[in-house]
C-alpha cells in the first residue's frame, strides 16, 4: 500500500528530509531561499546564530564518512545546536543491537534531530517511520537511494550560476546505477522544472527503466554533452572494476572522463559540478576540476548554508 | 462424531458437484451427500445456509518453522493458523534449522504434527544435505520417513551437475523434485525486481532473466533425466510462457504461483515496505497480469500461500536486510477467491486451484468429497469480508503486505478426519 | 467589532518629526540600520532625508527571534545585509513600531554578531508602550496607546508614502 508522503506532516510541512522525490516545488524553493540568508551568516565575524540553541542534533553514521558528517556538524554548530557524533559502523550493530534499538536509545536522550547515513537503501525512511513525532530525520545518504542535501546544494549552486531552472539542459555523467546523489539530483531537477535532464553512462552503470525517472539516456559523451548548461559528474568507486561493471579506470576515463576537449561540446558558459571527493584522472581531468568552469569548491561552501536551511526549517515545523 | 452439514452450497471440483446439498459424516468419512442415510442421528448439525462447503484446502508451500526457528513461529501456532484458513493438508518446506535432510527430523516433525490432530502435514525433504547444493540426501530413507518430494525451498542450486544428479537420483525412485527457478549468479545480492521501483529506490535488483535462465536449465535437465518436476512460485510473464511452451512440447511438469504474486507488483513496495520483501521479488504489473491469466488458462496449475511467518524484529530493518517472506496460510482462500472474482473465474474452478489440483501435485488422496473419502472439509462464507489485521491472524507471523485490506471469504468451520478442528467465533 | 474608531496619527507627519529629532545628532560616521520590513522603508527615507553617505544596513531578525520554538521559521526569510564595518561604528537602529521590545533585542544581538559597535541608538515611528524588556528609544515619532488585542501596522504605498493601520491580532492584514 502506498501511504502519504512520509516526509511531510499533516499540515503539509517538511517533517523529515528523506528524499527529493515527491517534495512540492514550494518546499524545495523555500529551502533554497532560506539558504540564501545563511550564506551571508558565514561571511560575518560571528558565524553563528542562536536559532537552534538548546537543540540536540545526533549525527548517526552507520557508514563512515568524515566529510559529510563534518558539513552537517558545522551547519548544526553555526545554528548553535549541540551536536553529537556517533559512528555506529560496527560497534553496537555487531553486538546484535538493531538499527531501531540504537535510535530508540538515543531518542531517550532527548534528541531533536537525527542526521542518518546508512549503507542500506530505505534506512532513513525506516527510522523516520518509527521515531517519536517531535523528532526530525535528515537523510545524509542511504545506500543507493537518496542523498537529498547534496542534491539541494547542487540546485542552490545551479541557481546561483544559472538563475532559473526553466531553460536548462543538464547532463549527469557516470555511475547512475549505484549513485544516491544521481537519484536525488534527477528528482530535484525534474521537480524544479528543468526541461531536459540527461544521464550519460555505459549500460552496466544504468538502472533498468531509468528513463521512467524522466531522463534522456545517452551512452556517448559526445552526443550527451552537446549544448548542455550544466555537467554533473559522479564519483566512480573502485569496486566497479571488481564487480564486472567496468574493465578498468583507464578505459572509463577515456570514454566517460570529463576532459577540456569533451567539455567544449557543452555550452561555452556551462558549469561543471562534482559531489566530491574527486578521482582525478578517473571521472574528471585535473584541468577541468580546477578550471574556470568548475564550481566544485562553491558547492562545498554552499553545502553548509543549505544544510543550515534544512535544519532550521525542520526544527521550526 | 456424526455430523450433518445442512443446506450448504457444496462445491467439489473432482466430482463436479456445485449445488446446495446436505453432507453426512461418520467415522471420519463422508457417508452421504443428499439424503440422510437410514438411521443417521447427528451429534452435531451445522447450518451451512448461504455458506460454501468444499474439500479442505491443500497448500503447496508452508513454513512451520520447526525445527529450530521457533522464535519466528511454532508448529502449534502455524497449524492453528492453517486450519483457521481452511487448510487441511499442507506441504512444508525443508528450510528449517537444521534443514529437513535426515529421516529422524522428518519423523519427529510428522509425529509432532500428528499429535496436534490438526492439518495433515506432508514434508518436502531437502534435495541436498544442509540445502548446500553439494551432496545428495538419503531420499529413499527420507521418503520412508514421510517426505512426499524433494526441494531446496528458496536456496538456489549453483552447480548444474549436482542439479542433474539430484534429478536423476530422484527419478530412479519416482520421487518428485520441487524447485524455485532462480539463477543465483544473476540474482546476486538483489532484493527487488529490476524495474522502475528499484531504479527509484536504489535497491539491488534481480532481473527476470534470473528466472528464465534457471527455468531453461531446469526444464532441459528435467527432460534429460525424466524426473517428475514441480516448479514453485513463478514470478514473470516470460517464465509463464516458458512453462507453457515446455508443456506444449510434451514435457509433463507442474507449477504454482504464490498468493502474493497474484495480486501485488513492485509498486506495492511503496516507501520500502519490508512486508513486500519476497522471494522471488514482486515484479512489474505486466508480470502480475500474466500470472493471473496463466492461472486462469491452466498454464499455472495451482496457487500456494508461500507461508513464511517472520518475527517482528526481523522485518523492522531496512528493506534489503529485512527477512524475506510473508505470512499467508490464512489468506490462501480469500486471495484465491479475490483473484477469481476479478478474473470472472467460476467458483468451482477457483477452488480446484487450492484443493483438487494441489492434492494431485502432492500425489495424495485429498481435495475431493467422494463418498467414503476422509472428511477433510472447509466451510466458508464467501460474502463475508474481513480486514487483515494482526489480531485477526492466528499465525505467529503478522507480516503481510495485505495488512489493512478487506478480503472476501471467512472460514467458519474446518473439519479434519471428520472432526471439527476450527470453528469461527461468532462476531 | 470595535465601535469606537481610534484616531491614528498621520505617518508622514510622524516621519517628518522623527527626521527632525534625529538630524542634530548625525555626522558623517552615523550608519542607519533598518529592521525588516517597516524599519527598512523608514531607514531608506531617512537616509535620503538626512543626506547620509554611509550605505544602509538591513536586518532580518528571523534567525534571532525568541519565539522560533512556537512558530517556526518565517517562510520568507531574506538575508540581512550590513554593507559596512560594524566594529566601532555609531549605529541608529530604525524600526516602525516599538512594543514588547523583543524585536529590538533580537536586532541588537544580531548586530553584535557582525562586530562591536561604538554605540547603538534607537529610532521608532510609534511607541505603543507595554514593554517586556528594558529597552527605550532615543527618537520617537509619537506615543500611541492601544488595547492589547490590536496590532499596529505600517504600510508603504506605491508613491512611497507611509500609512498606519490597525487590525485585530487574530486577523492579520
Amino acid at each position: 500500500m502506498i501511504s502519504r508522503n512520509p516526509q511531510l506532516n499533516r499540515a503539509g510541512e517538511l517533517q523529515h528530509l528523506l528524499t527529493t522525490e515527491g517534495l512540492p516545488v514550494a518546499i524545495l524553493l523555500d529551502i533554497l531561499d532560506t539558504a540564501e540568508s545563511f550564506v551571508g551568516v558565514t561571511e560575518r565575524d560571528v558565524k553563528k546564530i542562536p536559532l537552534l540553541r538548546g537543540k540536540s542534533v545526533f549525527n548517526l553514521f552507520f557508514e563512515p564518512s568524515t566529510r559529510t558528517r563534518t558539513t552537517f556538524e558545522i551547519a548544526a554548530k553555526r545554528l548553535s545546536a549541540d551536536v553529537h557524533n556517533l559512528n555506529i559502523a560496527v560497534s553496537a550493530q555487531s553486538k546484535g543491537e538493531t538499527l531501531l534499538d540504537t535510535v530508540n536509545n538515543l531518542s531517550a536522550m532527548y534528541a531533536d534531530m537525527f542526521v542518518v547515513r546508512h549503507l542500506q537503501s530505505g534506512a532513513a525512511h525506516l527510522i523516520a517511520h518509527h521515531v517519536q513525532s517531535d523528532i526530525h530525520v535528515i537523510n545524509a545518504g542511504d545506500g543507493r537511494h537518496a542523498h537529498p542535501t547534496q542534491a539541494l546544494l547542487d540546485m542552490f549552486t545551479i541557481r546561483r550560476y544559472k538563475r532559473d531552472f526553466q531553460n536548462l539542459r543538464v547532463a549527469i555523467v557516470g555511475d547512475i546505477l549505484h549513485s544516491r546523489v544521481a537519484r536525488s539530483e534527477i528528482h530535484a531537477l525534474t521537480t524544479l522544472g528543468v526541461p531536459e535532464v540527461r544521464v550519460i553512462a555505459p549500460k552496466t552503470l544504468l538502472p533498468a527503466k531509468v528513463e521512467r525517472l524522466g531522463v534522456h539516456v545517452y551512452y556517448d559523451m559526445v552526443k550527451g554533452l552537446k549544448d548542455v548548461d550544466v555537467v554533473m559528474m559522479l564519483r566512480l568507486q573502485n569496486e566497479r572494476m571488481q564487480s564486472a561493471n567496468l574493465p578498468s579506470s583507464e578505459e572509463y576515463f577515456k570514454n566517460y572522463g570529463l576532459t577540456q576537449e569533451k567539455l567544449s561540446l557543452a555550452k561555452p558558459d556551462a558549469i561543471v559540478m562534482h559531489p566530491g571527493p574527486l578521482n582525478r584522472g578517473v571521472e574528471i581531468d585535473s584541468a577541468v576540476a580546477d578550471g574556470k568552469q568548475s564550481v566544485i569548491l562553491p558547492q562545498v561552501t554552499y553545502g553548509i548554508a543549505v544544510r543550515m536551511a534544512v535544519m532550521s526549517i525542520l526544527a521550526g515545523n | 462424531m456424526r455430523i450433518h452439514i445442512k443446506n450448504g452450497h457444496v462445491v467439489d471440483p473432482v466430482n463436479g458437484i456445485d449445488a446446495v446439498n446436505d453432507i453426512f459424516i461418520a467415522a471420519g468419512r463422508i457417508l452421504a451427500i443428499g439424503d440422510a442415510p437410514d438411521g443417521f442421528h447427528a451429534a452435531r448439525v451445522i447450518d451451512a445456509q448461504s455458506l460454501v462447503v468444499c474439500p479442505g484446502l491443500v497448500d503447496l508451500s508452508v513454513r512451520l518453522r520447526e525445527p529450530g526457528l521457533e522464535y519466528m513461529a511454532t508448529l502449534e501456532s502455524e497449524m492453528a493458523a492453517a486450519v483457521a484458513g481452511g487448510v487441511t493438508s499442507l506441504a512444508c518446506l525443508p528450510d528449517t534449522d537444521p534443514p529437513l535432510d535426515e529421516p529422524g527430523l522428518v519423523e519427529m516433525l510428522k509425529y509432532r504434527a500428528k499429535s496436534l490432530n490438526l492439518a495433515h502435514v506432508y514434508p518436502i525433504g531437502a534435495l541436498t544435505q544442509g540445502l548446500r547444493g553439494e551432496r545428495l540426501t538419503e531420499m529413499a530413507e527420507l521418503s520412508d520417513a514421510g517426505c512426499i518430494g524433494f526441494g531446496q525451498s528458496n536456496v538456489p542450486l549453483t552447480n548444474l551437475r549436482i542439479t542433474m544428479q539430484a534429478m536423476r537420483y530422484a527419478a530412479t525412485f519416482g520421487f518428485s523434485v520441487w524447485l524455485c527457478p532462480q539463477e543465483a549468479s544473476l540474482a546476486n545480492d538483489g532484493v527487488a525486481h529490476d524495474g522502475e521501483i528499484a531504479a527509484r529506490l536504489g535497491l539491488p535488483t534481480i532481473p527476470v532473466c534470473a528466472e528464465t535462465v534457471a527455468l531453461s536449465n531446469i526444464i532441459l535437465l528435467a527432460r534429460e533425466t525424466g524426473v517428475r518436476l514441480h516448479l514453485c512460485r513463478l514470478s514473470s510473464m516470460e517464465g509463464v510462457g516458458m512453462v507453457r511452451d515446455a508443456r506444449q512440447q510434451g514435457l509433463s511438469i507442474t507449477c504454482d504461483v504464490a498468493i502474493n504474486h497474484l495480486h501485488l507488483s513492485e509498486m506495492d513496495i511503496g516507501f520500502f515496505d519490508s512486508n513486500c520483501h519476497l522471494m522471488p521479488p514482486l515484479r512489474a504489473l505486466s508480470d502480475r497480469d500474466a500470472l493471473r491469466s496463466g492461472l486462469q488458462d491452466d498454464a499455472i496449475d495451482a496457487v500456494c500461500s508461500d507461508h513464511a511467518p517472520v518475527d517482528e524484529d526481523a522485518k523492522l530493518l531496512p528493506f534489503g536486510q529485512a527477512e524475506v517472506g510473508a505470512t499467508g496460510v490464512e489468506l490462501l482462500l480469500p486471495l484465491t477467491l479475490k483473484w477469481g472474482m476479478e478474473m470472472r473465474v467460476p467458483l468451482i474452478k477457483r477452488l480446484a486451484k487450492i484443493t483438487a489440483i494441489p492434492a494431485r501435485i502432492l500425489g495424495i488422496d485429498a481435495g475431493h468429497l467422494s463418498l467414503g473419502a476422509t472428511a477433510d472439509l472447509c466451510i466458508f462464507d464467501p460474502e463475508h469480508y474481513w480486514r487483515v489485521a494482526p489480531s485477526a491472524l492466528k499465525s505467529q507471523g503478522k507480516n503481510t503486505p495485505y495488512l489493512g485490506m478487506e478480503l472476501p471469504g471467512k472460514v467458519k468451520f474446518t473439519l479434519v478426519n471428520g472432526d471439527i478442528v476450527y470453528e469461527d467465533q461468532i462476531d | 467589532m470595535n465601535t469606537k474608531k481610534l484616531q491614528l496619527p498621520d505617518a508622514e507627519n510622524l516621519f517628518a518629526d522623527l527626521a527632525n529629532k534625529i538630524r542634530p545628532d548625525i555626522n558623517k560616521n552615523t550608519a542607519l540600520v533598518g529592521v525588516r520590513t517597516g524599519g527598512v522603508w523608514l531607514a531608506q527615507r531617512l537616509q535620503q532625508e538626512l543626506g547620509l553617505m554611509n550605505p544602509l544596513g538591513i536586518l532580518d531578525i528571523s534567525f534571532y527571534r525568541d519565539d522560533f520554538d512556537r512558530i517556526g521559521l518565517h517562510p520568507k526569510v531574506k538575508p540581512s545585509e550590513i554593507p559596512f564595518q560594524v566594529t566601532d561604528s555609531h549605529i541608529i537602529l530604525v524600526d516602525d513600531i516599538l512594543y514588547t521590545g523583543r524585536t529590538i533585542r533580537a536586532a541588537i544581538n544580531e548586530l553584535f554578531d557582525y562586530g562591536r559597535p561604538a554605540s547603538i541608538r534607537l529610532a521608532i515611528l510609534v511607541d505603543r508602550g507595554k514593554r517586556e524588556l528594558p529597552i527605550a528609544a532615543q527618537y520617537v515619532g509619537a506615543e500611541v496607546v492601544l488595547p492589547s488585542g490590536k496590532m499596529l501596522n505600517l504600510q508603504q504605498g506605491g508613491d512611497k508614502k507611509l500609512r498606519l493601520s490597525i487590525y485585530d491580532k487574530q486577523l492579520p492584514a
